[in-house]
């Protein structure tokens, strides 16, 4: 894996990384992607993260990656990876009859 | 052309307003940085303690205005006092400077105002206890946001680094005004009230000593330089930054939102 430290054609070494930024609204929630940002290491990340995007009391817990650390899939796999799902309804339990007594299915 | 008030000088009232203008000229000194910040994530950051500040200033006027007797809200005591009886430290009237400047300011006047609402939050005024009780959690980030700054700047490039120290130069001489004892502090020691500033001179030098110290800063040596701006008596920037302050509730009295 390449040094995060080394200047690359995403960071330059004037700028500072991206940090893709998570927050949990509430404890047992999970964390939502909210946005992203720049900052020079975790700690400042964290703390611009707090001062964005829950300042209107949208947070309890705030979570921080490396937008270069994510590993996504490939934009030219869509049609391979997710097409083929459109037609298996049947993976949808939708077909059952439930009870009368069975509530918020 | 609204008139001045005229402030009831009340040991308590003046004890609260130290603090109470204290946050409110700080937090107009902030503001400044409003659109100037030098990322668009810090911008945000000063403009919530701005607004943090202001907050807790709002809230001392209000009951120092209710302590005073003499029905004034916090807008008349914000916005149309005369100058002498603003009772604010003047290291917060000092013109913002650069960055290096703002975010020294803001440790050591957070570092300060942190370690006064712990004490306030035990005042037998139970309103105090209150506002300190809410101000403190601000306070604390606050004082860890400029204090990482100073960390950064202070050990940081040679630039940064120069800067940082001249901003520490000029704003320690600032900063022996706070520990001085008058009949004021006796006055609230002895009622209850709260702590005298002299109280949090040792925790305050510790922790900031801890700050520089991180930043590989020299803590400057104590000096005979007295500002007086608890007193009333200012720097030659607090007209000019009470002009701009008041200059709409004086030309449109009572104009509110």
């Amino acid at each position: 894996m390449d040094n995060p430290k080394e200047p690359t054609a995403a960071t330059p070494a004037a700028e500072w990384p991206l940090w893709e930024i998570f927050v949990r609204s509430r404890a047992g929630l999970d964390h939502k992607h909210c946005g992203s940002l720049h900052a020079a290491d975790p700690k400042m990340a964290i703390q611009l993260a707090r001062d964005v995007y829950t300042r209107r009391q949208e947070g309890s817990s705030i979570w921080v990656v490396r937008s270069d650390q994510i590993v996504a899939s490939d934009p030219g796999d869509k049609g391979m990876y997710f097409d083929p799902m459109e037609d298996k309804v049947y993976r949808h339990p939708t077909f059952y009859q439930l009870p009368d007594a069975v509530d918020h299915m | 052309m609204q008139a001045s008030i005229r402030l009831e000088r009340d040991p308590a009232v003046q004890y609260l307003l130290r603090i109470g203008d204290t946050c409110l000229i700080l937090g107009q000194r902030l503001a400044e940085w409003c659109g100037h910040a030098p990322i668009l994530e810090e911008d945000i950051a000063l403009t919530n303690m701005a607004l943090d500040l202001v907050g807790q200033a709002r809230a001392l006027l209000t009951h120092a205005g209710r302590i005073e007797g003499q029905g004034h809200d916090e807008d008349q005591l914000a916005f149309l006092r005369d100058e002498r009886n603003y009772f604010n430290v003047t290291m917060v009237e000092l013109p913002r400077g650069d960055f290096a400047f703002t975010v020294l300011r803001n440790a050591m006047v957070a570092t300060l105002l942190k370690l006064l609402w712990e004490r306030l939050a035990d005042s037998n005024d139970a309103e105090l206890a209150a506002i300190a009780g809410k101000a403190v959690k601000e306070a604390r980030y606050h004082q860890q946001h400029a204090a990482d700054w100073v960390v950064r700047l202070g050990d940081g490039t040679a630039e940064s680094r120069r800067r940082t120290e001249g901003a520490l130069k000029q704003l320690w001489l600032y900063t022996a005004e706070w520990f001085e004892s008058d009949p004021i502090d006796e006055q609230a020691r002895a009622s209850g009230l709260g702590p005298r500033w002299a109280e949090l001179r040792e925790p305050w030098q510790a922790e900031m000593a801890a700050i520089l110290d991180d930043a590989t800063l020299a803590m400057p040596a104590d000096c005979a330089f007295r500002s007086t701006g608890r007193s009333g008596l200012h720097s030659e920037h607090m007209g000019y930054i009470l002009t701009t302050m008041q200059h709409l509730q004086r030309s449109f009295p009572g104009g509110v939102w």
